[in-house]
């Protein structure tokens, strides 16, 4: 039987990628702290996200004590609880999940998996990283003013954000406004990067048909990026000027201990229009990356090709359009016009269908396969679960007459961290155990694997389902503490006390996940080059780990997609991307492959 | 098309956004009962003549560079930078009077707005002024057989000064029917 699989008769351009002048560092300055190396910047990038990431953990450890169980912790005050809430969430979504996605796989897996030496602007990805870090630092820095960092909630709504009833309503809230601008400034320069490196740099042969899904998820997600958080960014601005300026962008006529303010006339709801028209595509921005990455995990731990690899794609896409016409669906308590609600719950609903297209396929490429379970096996099926659960709460959030009596509930709070928290790091986690002996050459420890994901899967329902229920008794979200309230029964704060032991068991096993990345770093067995068996490019490198400018003397030339496993004929269970078919491809147009196809 | 040129387009792509969203705002917070249009300042008139002129001079840089007439290179590279400069100038000139007769940011959203699309309008401008400065010396420093590799600087300058003054000109036409 000929071994021809998939597109590898397909015709491709035969244009060469021209060889660039890759800037070679002089001094260890240069190599690993300013460094123009992707994969240098990815390193510093995770490492980073991953820091502020752990900070954001040890908030939420903070707020379950208080949570489940109020008045113990005396330490713990309402306003520390606010600014606990508001730096956990902000710092999870965009200095974490953004950061870590984009900056972190984005700067390490695009070059490699493309077959280019580097990103086409290095200098200005190397930029980028810095100003990341000044944001970051900006950040953690409002700890340190007086008044402590802002309490507004993650999502800083006016009026309440900068009056002085908010704790951190003083410099809290300037340098986080600050610290958000300097981050999307930061992120243009790196998505300026990641979008024209795919549109750009793809080696011969690598067509956008035959690119890794991993890669269309962080491409789409970044253009989504770039094109979302310009609103945030106008939003920070105006809010500051209100803030700093007394101007009255968003600042309605507003009396603060008993004095008339100088504000006026401002809308609060424009800002929650700036916010959400962000807010609703980062949902994405993380998602969707999570759906490109989990794609290739499934697939080479299948040893199966992706099932319906086109209609992924477009998948990915369409989300990533629909996502910018449902961001009302976070206002429909903010007294908008019902015709208003009704065309947000229509788009938000009609979302499902590429999302539930993805997981049919996903459970497709599952079907019949040889499945190893493998740490990242075992991780992008929990996600697979996971998201499913949050998604399906999405589908009741999504309607107006559920969501109204659910809003500002626990309900809402389990929702997203089920589908935008949790879900997506299952994604992170299966990753980093799948392309750390890539990285480091080192594969991680399997016991220590095994217990970080038994414990934060199963781990993650203890905490996040009970969560639902109190959503539903009507326990609040953002609450101190409930204290004498007559609709919530006593079993509310059992269940809250049970969930707290869960949290903290759960972080746990993270910190176990950490140790395991560090130990094995110096410890860890030594790995194979390509211990998975993949196919995609970022395996077949010259030197493993891949070395300064990813590929030798030439840059690999692409004969397929990325999904050839279990050729019936073939001699190996994969076939790499890179390698030429048993008949000669041909140059010389479409026509002239087509007949040839048809001899 | 060169990388650096796709890496721009995609540039303004984002900063597209960035100034229609501001619109959008502008749109909508001049909806509120509050809004007291600006008088509109005579000197805006003379700044966005600056500005086309800048462009043009960039955009006659540009032919230039693609037929190799150094000095047409270098005459419209300056013309462009003083123009811009000019303008600069012009808009702070604007800035004071409103704020000598009184328009301060926080009386009114209209000024407040007038401010807020005039300053960052302003600085990107300014970011452009930091790419001409790069390009005018390494013109002024190389030889004249450089001028082929600095070719596609100036055409990239010129596309994001014509960019921006498009977005002038729609805020300054916003500013005159509001």
């Amino acid at each position: 039987m000929a071994t021809v699989a998939h597109d590898e008769d397909a015709y491709v351009a035969p244009a060469e990628v021209e060889e660039v002048d890759l800037y070679h560092p002089k001094s260890w300055i240069t190599k690993y702290v300013f460094s123009q190396d992707a994969k240098v910047i990815a390193i510093q990038y995770a490492t980073t996200a991953g820091a502020i990431g752990l900070v954001a953990l040890v908030l939420s450890w903070l707020m379950r004590l208080q949570l489940g169980f109020p008045e113990v912790f005396t330490f713990i005050e309402a306003e520390d609880y606010y600014q606990f809430i508001t730096m956990h969430g902000m710092i999870m979504v965009i200095y974490l999940l953004t950061a870590l996605f984009l900056g972190g796989f984005g700067n390490y897996l695009i070059p490699l998996m493309v077959g280019a030496r580097d990103m086409v602007f290095p200098y200005v990805n190397m930029v980028s990283y810095w100003v990341y870090l000044l944001a970051v630092l900006v950040l953690v820095s409002s700890w340190f003013v007086p008044g402590g960092p802002t309490g507004a909630g993650w999502t800083l709504y006016p009026p309440q954000a900068i009056l002085s009833g908010t704790p951190g309503s003083n410099g809290g809230i300037i340098l986080m406004l600050v610290s958000l601008a300097l981050f999307i400034v930061g992120f243009t320069m790196g998505g300026l990067n990641y979008v024209v490196t795919v549109l750009q740099a793809r080696t011969r042969g690598m067509s956008l048909m035959r690119m890794p899904l991993t890669v269309w998820g962080i491409f789409v997600a970044t253009i989504l990026a770039l094109l979302a958080f310009p609103a945030l960014f106008v939003g920070a601005i105006m809010m500051s000027l209100d803030k700093i300026l007394e101007t009255s962008f968003f600042m309605p006529a507003i009396v603060e201990m008993g004095e008339y303010l100088s504000y006026g006339g401002g809308s609060p709801v424009l800002f929650q229009h700036l916010f959400w028209f962000f807010g609703h595509p980062e949902v994405y921005i993380v998602a969707l990356p999570a759906f490109g990455i989990v794609s290739d995990l499934l697939s080479v731990h299948a040893r199966r090709h992706i099932f319906g690899y086109r209609l992924m794609v477009w998948a990915i896409v369409v989300i990533g359009g629909l996502s910018f016409i449902v961001w009302a669906h976070h206002m429909y308590v903010s007294g908008m016009h019902p015709y208003f609600g009704f065309f947000f719950a229509t788009t938000t609903l009609i979302i499902a269908i590429p999302t539930a297209l993805k997981v049919y396929n996903w459970t497709l490429t599952l079907w019949r396969a040889n499945i190893q379970f493998t740490l990242p096996m075992l991780f992008s099926l929990a996600f697979i679960v996971t998201f499913v659960n949050g998604g399906i709460t999405g589908l009741f959030l999504g309607n107006v007459v559920v969501d109204v009596p659910l809003s500002d509930t626990m309900f809402v709070v389990a929702h997203f961290h089920m589908v935008m928290g949790v879900a997506p790091l299952l994604v992170v986690f299966g990753a980093i155990y799948h392309w750390y002996p890539l990285i480091t050459g080192k594969m991680l420890n399997e016991a220590m694997g095994q217990f970080h994901f038994w414990v934060t899967f199963l781990g993650a329902y203890m905490i996040f389902l009970p969560i639902h229920y109190l959503g539903f008794l009507g326990v609040p979200r953002r609450y101190y503490e409930m204290g004498d309230t007559t609709f919530i029964p006593d079993s509310a704060a059992t269940l809250n006390a049970f969930v707290t032991v869960m949290a903290l068991i759960v972080g746990f096993a993270q910190l176990v996940f950490l140790f395991n990345m560090v130990w094995s770093a110096y410890r860890g067995k030594k790995s194979d080059r390509n211990p998975w068996k993949a196919c995609s490019l970022e395996w077949q490198t010259e030197e493993y780990p891949p070395a300064h400018g990813n590929f030798g003397k030439t840059l690999p030339s692409v004969y397929r997609w990325p999904y050839d496993y279990g050729v019936p004929g073939a001699d190996d269970d994969f076939i790499p991307q890179n390698q030429p078919p048993e008949r000669p491809v041909t140059d010389s147009g479409p026509e002239a492959a087509s007949t040839q196809a048809a001899e | 098309m060169p990388t650096a040129s796709l890496g721009l387009r995609v540039f303004l792509a984002v900063i597209a956004v960035l100034f229609s969203i501001l619109i959008v705002a502008y749109a909508e917070r001049m909806s509120l009962g509050d809004w007291r249009s600006l008088p509109d300042p005579w000197l805006l008139w003379p700044n966005t003549f600056m500005l086309i002129l800048s462009s043009i001079a960039l955009q006659s840089a540009c032919v230039g560079a693609r037929e190799g007439q150094v000095d047409r290179v270098k005459t419209g590279l300056t013309a462009g930078g003083v123009f811009a400069f000019a303008f600069l100038l012009g808009q702070l000139l604007v800035w004071r009077d409103l704020i000598g007769s009184g328009y301060f940011a926080a009386s009114n959203p209209a000024n407040a707005f007038f401010y807020l699309l005039t300053a960052i309008h302003g600085f990107h401008l300014m970011g452009g002024l930091v790419a001409w400065g790069r390009t005018s010396a390494k013109l002024w420093r190389g030889t004249d057989s450089e001028l082929a590799k600095l070719r596609l600087s100036v055409e990239l300058c010129a596309v994001y000064w014509h960019f921006l003054l498009l977005v002038w000109l729609i805020f300054f036409a916003l500013l005159l029917i509001t």
